[in-house]
């Protein structure tokens, strides 16, 4: 039998502020534990939260950029729940009244077709702490608590359940944490835990209107993880229906070693979570002017920003993909582009010796790569006006990502300006000539391939400085003379 | 020693070098050390802290170099306050060794302003109580009958500043926790408007109900209390970024054109006829002073108390969810994880709190959220609309603050019964707006009763000031407990 | 009325380990409690708005700015129990 898929993602973003949620502790990864903590986020008694006004406008940022309606009162509400790392036992979120809803984002699939997906909501947390056991989670005697995390602002984005492919999944994620990062409210670092993803998922037989029971899978740590745990899911849930099963509505968790989903125990009992409005936060009505200039300073987007490269540039759309995968590529890119006005030619050599060397979506290696784009463009121009060949070129451009030095003062102290003196050439030309006399015969007989031969060993024997387009003249005028 | 004068008058005297802060802070020592065993004023008392902020201030009044009104003048702070370095019980077993490592922020303000805190007052436990019978370490005793209760929670600064064990003392209101046990103690107590003093630092009972507020032995005191305590907090975000006036300029201004209302529902049967009859007689002495009294009508009063116990348990639920044996405070070891925890909770929390607790979470879940929560906080709204359409007529409401004066300990077991001592005091909870307790008279018992002035939000000013021309008229201020 | 079943399952939300007594107890006061509190379904509330803070105040914000955390062996010092440098818990048990 054949089955629809439905998924939807909820997306749990770190926000890149400089402290946290509700107090002034910083947000700075990976600090010794219980280092990064004060009486507020660490849920003493008596004390109290306050808002951190950049956190709501990363929110705005991001909801407006998802095109949602930005609620214009939105409050905290406490959801309760005990777990150690939980320093209040419960968590300060939003529920009833969340900052955004009802919004979208436009997703480009493998193959070129293009979904959008819908956002139903786009709402602000606090992040709990981190639990390290003595062992396994089943086996552990005890658990150690580090509170560092706990309180760092999270953006929860829920979509709709419009995704119909864990491959779809994956270029919806791909697309969210591309924009999450081209807005700079998260680092998109899925193996730190800046984004993490819970689906859900059912089946329903292909055409049927009525969903299927959805199980939520949880603990899927990267893009490929994502991909892997849904199809999983989905054959897990095609092969229950096939066998006239039903499937029982249930949170699994991703086993990213062993390549399957298992059920969480059952609760003992369901959770009630006891929303209530937070008392000790008094509601937000966002000053809509405020709104507004943040819609005015969000951004670039990178789809908008590709659309533009094709258009603009006249790249191909490939090209176009690859340059815009991070905001530091592009603004690299069109740097160059700036001083050396050749997009094509630059785009070449983006995307074949730069990101040779460098992660393309690494904001922070592009944005501070040895080579500057003012720097590649003085080595295009060298290559453009016949100093160097492609090729030294080449070689150039690894000394200079080794050194940081500019193209002309390699070019200089190695002594590798292109040769283009007729009489210098003539002479390489005929030493090329006399020393392969099978070569001339083959091409007498009609064998035009052996001209590219003689002109390689020109080439060669020139250690690459010889100006080919020069050489390749020569030897056919010498050939067809003779 | 006097220990009784008031705040101003003490120190009036060490402007005039005719005592010192430490003379003084040795002398509330020596009777805390004699008289507290009998009264349980204190859960903690900080003397060796005590002498050195006095020590401070003495050097101060020598150079004539006071900080202000409240320098070198000993205080009782109710063990709900965090301060550094000081343990922080709230009258439970479950926070008994937790040491805050901060202080809060009205604790700061106080010791900012010169004030020696002779130590943290007892109370019930989180403050949820009208007896101060439910401390998890002793109860506190009416110095006016040790037999009788000195109500609650904030029984154990009304009773050091009643007792003489403190020139003034700091308590919370969170249903009436500051004027109900000014009234049964016979000394002034004033709830302020909601957010006017900071509640950061303060351990929470119910957020949106929790009003720190002082104790004094007049008026001018409370005052000056208010004075040196109120102000805008940017570590607590429900705090009011207003202004504080002088709020001992306007005392003397009298009442004369000032319109009193009074509220029919709160006159009550079943309450203590003496109680009627003093407070009525204190009506007619304002009146005399040139006050306009009309009758006016709260008409979501006889809901206001149901309403306090939907909302109150259920913030304190959620308030009281981390105390798990986890970062602070007592854990009794379990067999795994969650028996520590519910062994815990069972064992650090007291009866009271736990029905609280429970009460709080039942009327919070699911499928009972509505019909109890849902419905507590519109009633409460009309609560603040009935406070709203009064002050359109009148300035201050004034009315009794308890219906019954100090009763016996043990006397109240059934909980409800215990909770209808609050009828009076929790509307001004509800709606946020400033009320004052001031003593009114005595029962032939030579029991304390307390009259309650309510004001419009922000407008302590104003409750102060006919406050002020009542006890001016009057001497039951200057009446004081015997103590042997 | 609230019922033993129900009595138990909040004691469980709550995490109270209360015993049979107690809980038989709490049944019969919380009973005698909800039905004072049941007064409040006679009064009409249509159309009136909730008051979750008594003095309305909005959009109360800090800036983003770090401030200096609490060194941690003052953050650990209350600990009921440690290790390191970290809070100790028993197992958990998921429920």
């Amino acid at each position: 039998m054949t089955y629809d898929v439905v998924i939807g993602l909820e997306v749990h973003a770190q926000l890149t502020t400089r402290t946290k949620m509700f107090c002034g502790c910083p947000t700075t990864f990976g600090a010794a534990p219980n280092t990064q903590t004060c009486p507020v986020c660490q849920g003493m008694p008596g004390t109290l939260p306050v808002i951190n006004r950049r956190a709501i406008e990363y929110g705005v940022r991001t909801a407006l950029a998802f095109h949602c309606r930005i609620n214009e009162a939105c409050r905290f509400a406490r959801k309760h729940y005990y777990y150690p790392d939980m320093p209040k036992n419960f968590q300060i979120t939003q529920y009833e009244e969340p900052l955004a809803e009802d919004g979208w984002l436009e997703v480009d699939l493998p193959g070129g077709a293009t979904r959008r997906i819908g956002i139903q909501r786009l709402h602000l947390e606090e992040d709990v702490g981190k639990l390290v056991h003595e062992g396994t989670l089943e086996t552990a005697q005890a658990s150690l608590v580090d509170y560092n995390r706990a309180g760092v602002p999270l953006m929860e984005t829920v979509s709709r359940p419009d995704i119909r492919s864990p491959e779809e999944a994956a270029a919806y994620l791909r697309a969210f944490r591309a924009v999450l990062v081209s807005l700079g409210v998260c680092d998109g670092n899925m193996e730190e835990g800046s984004l993490r993803c819970d689906a859900n998922v059912s089946l329903k037989p292909a055409g049927a209107r009525e969903l299927g029971t959805k199980v939520e899978i949880k603990n899927m740590n990267s893009f490929r993880n994502v991909q892997r745990a849904l199809e999983f899911e989905v054959r897990r849930q095609a092969e229950a229906l096939d066998r006239g099963e039903r499937v029982v509505q249930e949170t699994r968790l991703w086993d990213a070693d062993r390549g399957y989903t298992r059920s969480m125990r059952s609760k003992e009992f369901a959770h009630d979570y006891r929303y209530f409005p937070e008392p000790d936060l008094v509601p937000l009505a966002l000053d809509r002017r405020w709104v507004e200039d943040i819609r005015g300073a969000l951004p670039e987007l990178p789809r908008a920003r590709r659309q533009r490269f094709v258009s603009a540039y006249e790249l191909p759309e490939y090209d176009a993909g690859i340059l815009t995968q991070s905001r530091a590529l592009a603004e690299y890119y069109e740097a160059a582009v700036r001083e050396f006005a050749q997009p094509k030619i630059v785009s070449n050599w983006v995307m074949s010796e730069l990101l040779r060397e460098l992660p393309g979506d690494d904001e922070r290696a592009i944005a501070e790569a040895p080579i500057t784009p003012a720097r590649l463009a003085g080595l295009l121009r060298l290559v453009d006006d016949g100093t160097i060949s492609g090729k030294i070129a080449k070689a150039v451009f690894e000394e200079m990502f080794r050194t940081g030095e500019e193209a002309a003062v390699i070019v200089r102290r190695e002594g590798l300006t292109q040769v283009a003196d007729v009489g210098v050439l003539e002479g390489m030309v005929d030493a090329a000539i006399a020393g392969n006399p099978r070569a001339v015969e083959d091409f007498r007989r009609g064998k035009t391939a052996a001209a590219k031969a003689l002109v390689g060993q020109v080439m060669k024997a020139s250690g690459g400085k010889a100006n080919p387009a020069m050489v390749t003249r020569l030897v056919e005028q010498k050939l067809t003379r003779s | 020693m006097d220990l009784q004068r008031p705040i101003h008058e003490l120190t009036a005297a060490y402007r005039r070098g005719e005592t010192t802060p430490s003379a003084v802070t040795e002398a509330y020592l020596a009777r805390i050390e004699k008289l507290d065993g009998r009264i349980g004023a204190y859960i903690t008392v900080t003397a060796e802290e005590a002498r050195a902020t006095a020590a401070a201030a003495d050097r101060r009044y020598r150079d004539g170099t006071p900080l202000g009104p409240l320098d070198g003048v000993p205080l009782s702070i109710k063990d709900v306050f965090c301060t550094r370095g000081v343990r922080t019980t709230c009258g439970s077993r479950i926070l008994e060794r937790f040491v805050p490592p901060y202080d809060a922020t009205l604790v700061a303000r106080l010791a900012a302003a010169g004030a020696v805190m002779l130590g943290k007052g007892n109370l019930d436990e989180f403050a949820m109580g009208s007896s101060t019978e439910h401390s998890a370490f002793h109860v506190t005793r009416n110095p006016w009958d040790l037999s009788r209760v000195p109500g609650g929670s904030s029984g154990g600064p009304a009773a050091a500043v009643a007792g003489g064990l403190a020139a003034g003392g700091f308590g919370t209101d969170t249903g009436g926790s500051i004027r109900q046990p000014a009234a049964f103690c016979g000394v002034v107590g004033l709830k302020p408007t909601y957010g006017r003093i900071s509640r950061y630092g303060l351990v929470a009972f119910a957020s949106s109900l929790d009003h720190p507020g002082p104790f004094g032995r007049d008026v001018t005191d409370a005052a000056l209390l208010l004075a040196a305590a109120a102000g805008h907090d940017p570590l607590d975000a429900t705090s009011i970024d207003a202004p504080v006036p002088d709020y001992t300029a306007d005392l003397p201004r009298g009442v004369r054109g000032l319109r009193l209302g009074v509220p029919d529902e709160y006159f009550i049967a079943g309450m203590d006829p003496e109680v009627e009859r003093a407070v009525r007689a204190a009506i007619e002495v304002l009146k005399g002073l040139g006050a306009g009294v009309e009758r006016v009508s709260l008409p979501a009063t006889p809901y206001a108390l149901a309403t306090y116990y939907v909302i109150a348990p259920a913030e304190a639920s959620s308030n009281l969810a981390r105390y798990d044996g986890v970062k602070y405070g007592l854990r009794v070891d379990g067999r795994d994880l969650v028996d520590m925890e519910s062994r815990t909770r069972a064992v650090g929390f007291g009866a009271e709190v736990k029905r609280r607790v429970m009460l709080g979470t039942y009327v919070l879940s699911a499928g009972y959220h509505d019909a109890y929560y849902g419905k507590a906080q519109k009633v409460r709204t009309l609560v603040r609309r009935d406070f709203d359409a009064a002050f359109g007529r009148v300035d201050l409401v004034v009315a009794p603050t308890t219906p019954n004066v100090a009763f016996v300990h043990g006397e109240k077991e059934d909980p409800v019964a215990m909770y209808l001592n609050d009828v009076f005091t929790i509307p001004a909870d509800m709606a946020g707006v400033p009320a004052v307790s001031v003593p009114c008279g005595f029962t032939a018992a030579g029991l304390p009763i307390g009259l309650q002035l309510i004001g419009r939000t922000l407008d302590e000013a104003t409750v102060l000031r006919a406050a002020y021309a009542y006890e001016q008229a009057t001497d039951w201020h200057r009446r004081r407990p015997e103590l042997a | 009325m609230i019922s033993r079943e129900e009595v138990e399952h909040v004691a469980r939300l709550a995490r109270l380990a209360l015993t049979a007594e107690e809980l038989e107890r709490m049944r019969a006061q919380l009973n005698a409690i909800l039905v004072h509190i049941d007064a409040l379904r006679a009064v009409d509330t249509e159309g009136v708005e909730p008051t979750s803070h008594a003095v309305p105040v909005v959009n109360v914000m800090r800036e983003d700015e770090p401030r200096a955390c609490f060194p941690r062996d003052a953050m650990l010092a209350n600990a009921p129990d440690r290790s390191g440098e970290f809070f100790r818990v028993p197992r958990i048990i998921e429920d």
